[in-house]
C-alpha cells in the first residue's frame, strides 16, 4: 500500500483532481440547488434592502422589476409577500416562501418550488409588510389576476380595480382584453377599461370618446368617474381669471348662488381682504375695553342694543383701541375689484365639457329609471294596503260594518305565523301551512265577533265601530300579555330574500313581489267567489236587499256570519304576509288600521276595484310625497292624510262610487 | 221635556227646569272644597300634590267629555278627533309657559355678563335653549307670539276653533256623514300627530313642551300651593262649561240639534240650515277643548305628539258612551269614572289577584277588562252609567205622581240615540 502511496501514478492523480472536482460539485448542489440564484431570487437579492425594511414609499421598484420581469412565478411570491409569507433564511439571506407541508412549515424556494428545509426562529425571519406595502402589492398583483386561469380570479381583479382605480391598471387591463375568452367578463373589461381611460388616459380625445361613451348610462360607477371631473371649487383673483384655469362659471357676489357674506369670506380666506368686524367681535373689543364701567364714552349698562355698541366701537376705533370697522361701501369695493368664479380641478376644459354633457343625458336616464324605481314602490306600498284593505273592503264595504279590530286581526295573522315557526324550523314550510292556519284562526275569530257582538248591532253601524273598538284594545293586551311587548321575528325562507335587481337604480326585494302576487291572488279570489259561487251570489242578495234575500230563502244570518269570517280571514293572511317584512308586536295593526280605512273611502265602498284603486292612488301617493321630501315619511304621511280628507271633499263617496239605489243602502 | 212643561209660558229659568245642574255644580263646589280642605297646600295634607294634580286634570278631562257629548250625544256626529283640539290648546298655552319660563332662566344667567345683552342676544339664547334638542336654535313663525300671554291665550281658542271650522266647513258642506266623518276626523288627528312628530314642525318634535309645571315668575311658590289653584281653575271652568252646555240644549237651539242627531234629512226639509248647526257645534266643542287642554297640559306638565294621537280621541268616545251620551252629567260621571280607574289600575295600586295557576295582574288586565266592558256597555246599556240615574228618578216620579201620567210619560220614552 504504501508502495502504492508512494507511487501514484498519473491515472490515481486524475482520479484525485476529479474526486476534488465531484466534491466541489457535490458541495455545491448539497447546500441546495437554491444556491444557484434564480431570476426571482436575484431581483429580490437586488433590492434586499428594500425588502429587508419596506414601506409604502420605497416598495414600487422591487414590485415594478418583479412585475415587469415576465417570470412565471413572481405573482406567487408578491402574493406571498403580500400575506405576509416570504421568509429571509438567516445565514445567506436568500427569500423563500413558507407553506405548510406536512404538518411543518417549510422553505420553499423562490424560482423551483423546491422545498429546502424547515422554518424555525433560528433558520428564517418573516417578512413584515406594513397595510400601505400590501395595498401597493395588491394593486400590482391585480395586473397579474387579470389573465389568471380562474374566471373568479379574473372577476376578483375586475373588483380590486373597481374599488381602488390606479393609473398602473390602464395599461394592464387593456392589455388583458384580447386574450379574455369570457364574453361577460370580457364586456367588463371593456367597460372598466374605458372607466379607467376617463380617470388617467392622458391623450384627450381618446378620453373624451371615453366619456361619450357612457352617454345616458346609469350606473353608480361611471358618475363615480365622471362626478370628481366636474367637481369645482370657488376661487377669487383680482381682475379676469388666468388663462391656466379651467373655469366654469364666473359669479356675480350678491346673486343666489354667492350671497354677498360668502364672497367676502372668501376673499378674506384668500388673503385679499381683511376680515369684518362682526357682532362677536364688537362685543368682545368692548369687554376688553372696559374701564371704570364705562367704555368708547358709554355706560357700560346702556350697551344693550346694536346702535349703542356700534357707537362706543366706533368711539374705540377713533381712539385707536381697536381696528376700524369695514363699512358696506368698503366691502362693495372690495367685492367689485375682484372676479369670483368655478373652477374645475380638471385642467382639460374638453374633457369637462364632455362630461358635463354626459352628466346631463345620464341625469336624464335616471330621472326616467328613479321614476320606473318609484313606480315600482309605489306598486308594492299599495299591495301591502291593498291586503290589509281588502278584507276591511268585504267587512265595511260590502256589509256596513266597521270593524275597529280588523287591525287586530292583521296582527293574529302575523303572532299565527310566528307561533307556527315555533313548531316547524323550515321556513318554507312554515309558510305554507301559516297561511291557511292564519285563515282559520281568524276566520273562527271573525264568526265568534260577527255572533257575539255586531250582529246585534246591524242598525246601529256607529255603535259597531265602539264596540268592535273595544274588542281591539282588548285583544291587543291580551296579545301583550301572551307574546310581551317585544317585537316577535317572522322570518321569510331564503328564497324570498335578496332582491331582483334590474339596474343599479331599479330593483325590488322578492318579499315585495311575492306579496303583490299574493294580492293579485286575492283580488282573484275575491271575485272568483263573489262572481262565480253559490256564497257570492247569496252574499250580493243580501248585501242589496237583506229582506228580499231572506223570503227567496237565503238565510241572511248565516251569510252575514261567512261574509265577516271571510273577511277576518283574509286580514289574517295579509297579517303573516305583513309580518314577513315588518316587525310583530301587538300594535302592528293599528299601524295599518287607518291607512285601511282610508284606503277603501277613497276607493269607494262596496267595491273590490275600489279597494284596489284607493290602494294604487294611497300607496302611490305616499311614494311620490316621500321622493318629494325624501328624509321625512312623517311629513309624507302628513300630506297624503291632507290629500285624503281633501279628496273626499270633491268625491265623498270615493273614486268608484255606486250609484243608484245601492248607494243609499 | 214633558208634555206638562212646554204647556206653561217659559218664563222661568233654565236652571229650574234641569235640575241636575244645581246638582251638578254643588256637587262640583263640594268637591273643589272638600280636596282643598285635605290638600297638603291649603289643608290638613291627606291628598298627596300628585294626587291633586290627577283630580285637576280629571276635571279638565270631564270637560273634554262634556264638549264630545255636546258633538256627539246631543248632536250626532261622532268625531274621533276631539283629542287633537284638546292637545293644541295644551301646545298653545305650553308654547307661552316654556318660552317665558326660559326667558327668566337665560336672563338670570346672561345677568352676569360683561356686556348687558340685546333684545336679539336674549331671543337667540332662548332659542338655543328651546330648540338645541332638535338641533336648531332658530323660532320658528309659528312661535311669533309666544312672548305675549295674552296672544296665547287668545290662540287657545283660536286655533282649535279655526282648524274646526275649516275642517268642519270642508267636511259638512260635502255631507260626509256617519261613520265616514268618523274616519276623517281620526285621519284629521292622526295627520297632525303624524307632523308634530317631526323636529321641524316647530314645536320640539317628538320630545314635545315639558316643564310646563312651572309658572313663569312663580319659583318661589311651591307646586302644592299651584296645584290648587289649578284645581280650583278646572273646576271653575268645568262649573261653566256645564252651565252653558246645559242651558245650550235646553233651549230651541238645543231641539234643533237634537233633531239633527235623530233625523237629519228631515230637520233640512223643515228649513234649517243643517250644516250652519253642525259647523256651529263643531267649532263651538273644538273650542271648549282647547281650553280644558290649556288647563290639562300645565297640570301634567309635559305634552308630546302621542298625546295627539287617534287612540286618544276613541278613548274619549269611550268614556262618554260609558258614562251615557245625551246627558251632561253621563259625560263627566264616564271622564271621571273610567279615566281614574285607568290611572288606579295601570298605577300599579291595585291588588293584584291570585287564581292559583296565575295572579292576574292588573297592570296587565285592565285594559282587557276595559276592552270587554266597553262592548258589554254598548251591547246591553246603550245609556250608559247615566242610565242608573233614570232608574232611580223614574222610580221616584212613580211614586209621586199619578199613574196615568207616568203611564203615559213610559209610553213615549225620550228619544233613543240612533244613528245612521
Amino acid at each position: 500500500m504504501s508502495d502504492g502511496a508512494f507511487m501514484i501514478s498519473p491515472r490515481w492523480r486524475w482520479f484525485g483532481v476529479a474526486c476534488s472536482a465531484l466534491f466541489f460539485v457535490l458541495a455545491f448542489t448539497a447546500t441546495g440547488a437554491a444556491q444557484s440564484i434564480g431570476p426571482v431570487q436575484a431581483i429580490l437579492q437586488e433590492h434586499r434592502a428594500v425588502l429587508e425594511k419596506s414601506s409604502r414609499k420605497t416598495v414600487g421598484p422591487v414590485i415594478d422589476a418583479l412585475g415587469d420581469s415576465g417570470l412565471e412565478r413572481a405573482p406567487l411570491v408578491l402574493e406571498a409577500w403580500q400575506a405576509r409569507n416570504l421568509y429571509q433564511r438567516t445565514e445567506d439571506g436568500l427569500f423563500f416562501i413558507g407553506e405548510e407541508r406536512g404538518g411543518t412549515n417549510r422553505l420553499i424556494d423562490v424560482d423551483s418550488g423546491d422545498d429546502v428545509g424547515e422554518i424555525t426562529r433560528d433558520t428564517a425571519k418573516q417578512l413584515r409588510p406594513n397595510g400601505g406595502v400590501r395595498r401597493v402589492i395588491g394593486s400590482a398583483l391585480v395586473r397579474f389576476q387579470l389573465n389568471a386561469p380562474d374566471p373568479a380570479d379574473r372577476e376578483a381583479a375586475l373588483q380590486a380595480i373597481d374599488r381602488n382605480p390606479e393609473e398602473v391598471h390602464l395599461a394592464a387591463l387593456g392589455a388583458s382584453i384580447d386574450a379574455e375568452s369570457d364574453p361577460t367578463l370580457r364586456s367588463r373589461k371593456q367597460r372598466m377599461l374605458r372607466l379607467l381611460e376617463i380617470r388617467f388616459e392622458k391623450d384627450e380625445a381618446a378620453r373624451v370618446a371615453a366619456i361619450e361613451s357612457f352617454r345616458g348610462d346609469i350606473g353608480v360607477d361611471v358618475r363615480a368617474a365622471l362626478n370628481p371631473l366636474v367637481a369645482t371649487r370657488l376661487e377669487v383673483v383680482a381682475g379676469e381669471p388666468p388663462v391656466t384655469r379651467n373655469v366654469a362659471r364666473v359669479l356675480a357676489p350678491g346673486s343666489a348662488e354667492l350671497p354677498r357674506d360668502v364672497a367676502y369670506s372668501a376673499l378674506v380666506d384668500a388673503g385679499l381682504a381683511t376680515a369684518r368686524i362682526d357682532r362677536e367681535a364688537i362685543k368682545s373689543a368692548l369687554v376688553a375695553n372696559i374701564v371704570d364701567g364705562s367704555v368708547g364714552g358709554a355706560l357700560v349698562a346702556e350697551l344693550d342694543t346694536d346702535a349703542a355698541r356700534d357707537a362706543a366701537y366706533a368711539q374705540l376705533a377713533n381712539d385707536g383701541l381697536a381696528p376700524r370697522a369695514l363699512s358696506e361701501a368698503d366691502v362693495d369695493q372690495a367685492l367689485s375689484a375682484h372676479t369670483f368664479f368655478l373652477s374645475y380641478s380638471e385642467r382639460s376644459s374638453a374633457v369637462t365639457e364632455a362630461a358635463e354633457a354626459v352628466l346631463s343625458s345620464i341625469n336624464l336616464s335616471l330621472g326616467a329609471a328613479q321614476g320606473a324605481d318609484l313606480l315600482l314602490d309605489g306598486l308594492s306600498l299599495a299591495s301591502i294596503y291593498f291586503l290589509a284593505a281588502i278584507g276591511l273592503a268585504i267587512t265595511f264595504g260590502v256589509m256596513g260594518v266597521i270593524n275597529m279590530a280588523h287591525g287586530e286581526f292583521i296582527m293574529m295573522g302575523a303572532y299565527t305565523g310566528y307561533v307556527v315557526q315555533l313548531f316547524v324550523p323550515d321556513y318554507t314550510l312554515s309558510l305554507i301551512i301559516a297561511l291557511p292556519l292564519a285563515f282559520a284562526v281568524t276566520f273562527g275569530a271573525g264568526v265568534a265577533l260577527e255572533r257575539t257582538v255586531i250582529r246585534w248591532l246591524y242598525h246601529r253601524p256607529l255603535e259597531t265601530l265602539l264596540a268592535t273598538f273595544g274588542v281591539s284594545i282588548a285583544l291587543q293586551q291580551l296579545a301583550k300579555n301572551i307574546f310581551g311587548t317585544q317585537a316577535r321575528p317572522l322570518t321569510a325562507p331564503d328564497w324570498l330574500d335578496g332582491a331582483m335587481v334590474i339596474n343599479d337604480v331599479v330593483s325590488i326585494s322578492y318579499i315585495r313581489i311575492a306579496i303583490f302576487v299574493l294580492a293579485l291572488l286575492f283580488l282573484a279570489l275575491f271575485l272568483l267567489i263573489m262572481k262565480r259561487t253559490r256564497l257570492g251570489l247569496e252574499v250580493r242578495a243580501v248585501t242589496q236587499n237583506p229582506k228580499m234575500a231572506a223570503s227567496m230563502g237565503i238565510n241572511p244570518d248565516r251569510i252575514n256570519m261567512l261574509t265577516f269570517g271571510f273577511g277576518s280571514g283574509i286580514a289574517g293572511v295579509a297579517g303573516v304576509a305583513i309580518g314577513l317584512f315588518a316587525q310583530v308586536t301587538s300594535e302592528l295593526g293599528q299601524q295599518y288600521i287607518v291607512q285601511s280605512f282610508m284606503t277603501v273611502v277613497v276607493g269607494g265602498v262596496g267595491n273590490i276595484w275600489g279597494a284596489l284603486a284607493g290602494a294604487t292612488m294611497i300607496g302611490g301617493l305616499q311614494k311620490a310625497i316621500e321622493w318629494l321630501n325624501p328624509s321625512n315619511t312623517l311629513a309624507a304621511q302628513t300630506y297624503m292624510i291632507l290629500f285624503v280628507i281633501l279628496f273626499i271633499q270633491f268625491r265623498p263617496r270615493g273614486m268608484i262610487a255606486l250609484t243608484g239605489r245601492a248607494a243609499e243602502a | 221635556m214633558t208634555a206638562l212643561d212646554t204647556a206653561r209660558p217659559r218664563r222661568r229659568s233654565f236652571l229650574i227646569d234641569n235640575p241636575s245642574v244645581m246638582i251638578f255644580i254643588a256637587a262640583l263646589g263640594v268637591f273643589t272644597v272638600v280636596a282643598t280642605v285635605l290638600s297638603e297646600g291649603f289643608g290638613v295634607g291627606l291628598l298627596s300634590t300628585s294626587l291633586v294634580k290627577t283630580l285637576g286634570k280629571t276635571l279638565c278631562l270631564c270637560m273634554i267629555a262634556i264638549a264630545m257629548d255636546l258633538v256627539w250625544g246631543y248632536c250626532g256626529i261622532l268625531s274621533l278627533g276631539h283629542f287633537a283640539f284638546f292637545g293644541l290648546g295644551g301646545y298653545m298655552i305650553g308654547m307661552w309657559l316654556m318660552y317665558a319660563r326660559t326667558e327668566t332662566i337665560v336672563i338670570e344667567s346672561l345677568a352676569n355678563a360683561p356686556l348687558p345683552p340685546t333684545e336679539q342676544e336674549i331671543i337667540d339664547a332662548i332659542g338655543v335653549q328651546i330648540f338645541g334638542v332638535v338641533g336648531s336654535s332658530d323660532f320658528p313663525w309659528i312661535w311669533a307670539f309666544a312672548d305675549s300671554l295674552a296672544i296665547q291665550l287668545a290662540l287657545v281658542v283660536l286655533v282649535p276653533g279655526l282648524l274646526a271650522l275649516v275642517f268642519g266647513w270642508l267636511a259638512f258642506r260635502s255631507r260626509v256623514t256617519g261613520v265616514y266623518l268618523s274616519i276623517l276626523t281620526q285621519a284629521m288627528t292622526l295627520a297632525l300627530s303624524l307632523y308634530l312628530f317631526q323636529n321641524d314642525s316647530g314645536l320640539r318634535g317628538n320630545n314635545g313642551l315639558s316643564g310646563l309645571q312651572n309658572l313663569p315668575g312663580l319659583d318661589e311658590t311651591p307646586q302644592s300651593i299651584v296645584s290648587i289653584w289649578f284645581l280650583w281653575a278646572s273646576a271653575l271652568a268645568l262649573a261653566l262649561t256645564y252651565l252653558f252646555a246645559a242651558w245650550l240644549v235646553s233651549g230651541k237651539f238645543g231641539s234643533v240639534v237634537q233633531a239633527i242627531r235623530d233625523d237629519e234629512a228631515r230637520v233640512r226639509f223643515l228649513g234649517y240650515p243643517v250644516e250652519g248647526f253642525k259647523l256651529f257645534v263643531f267649532t263651538l266643542t273644538a273650542v271648549i277643548a282647547g281650553i280644558a287642554g290649556a288647563l290639562y297640559y300645565p297640570q301634567a306638565g309635559i305634552i308630546n305628539p302621542a298625546e295627539l294621537a287617534p287612540i286618544a280621541s276613541i278613548y274619549l268616545a269611550v268614556w262618554v258612551a260609558i258614562g251615557g251620551r245625551g246627558r251632561l252629567y253621563g259625560a263627566v260621571i264616564g271622564a271621571a269614572v273610567v279615566s281614574l280607574l285607568s290611572t288606579w289600575f295601570t298605577g300599579g295600586r291595585a291588588p293584584d289577584i291570585p287564581l292559583g295557576f296565575y295572579t292576574v295582574q292588573w297592570v296587565d288586565w285592565w285594559q282587557v277588562l276595559l276592552g270587554i266592558g266597553f262592548v258589554c256597555v254598548t251591547l246591553f246599556a246603550p245609556k250608559g252609567l247615566g242610565g242608573l240615574v233614570d232608574l232611580f228618578v223614574d222610580t221616584k216620579r212613580l211614586a209621586q205622581r199619578r199613574p196615568e201620567t207616568s203611564a203615559a210619560e213610559l209610553a213615549s220614552p225620550r228619544p233613543q240615540p240612533s244613528e245612521n
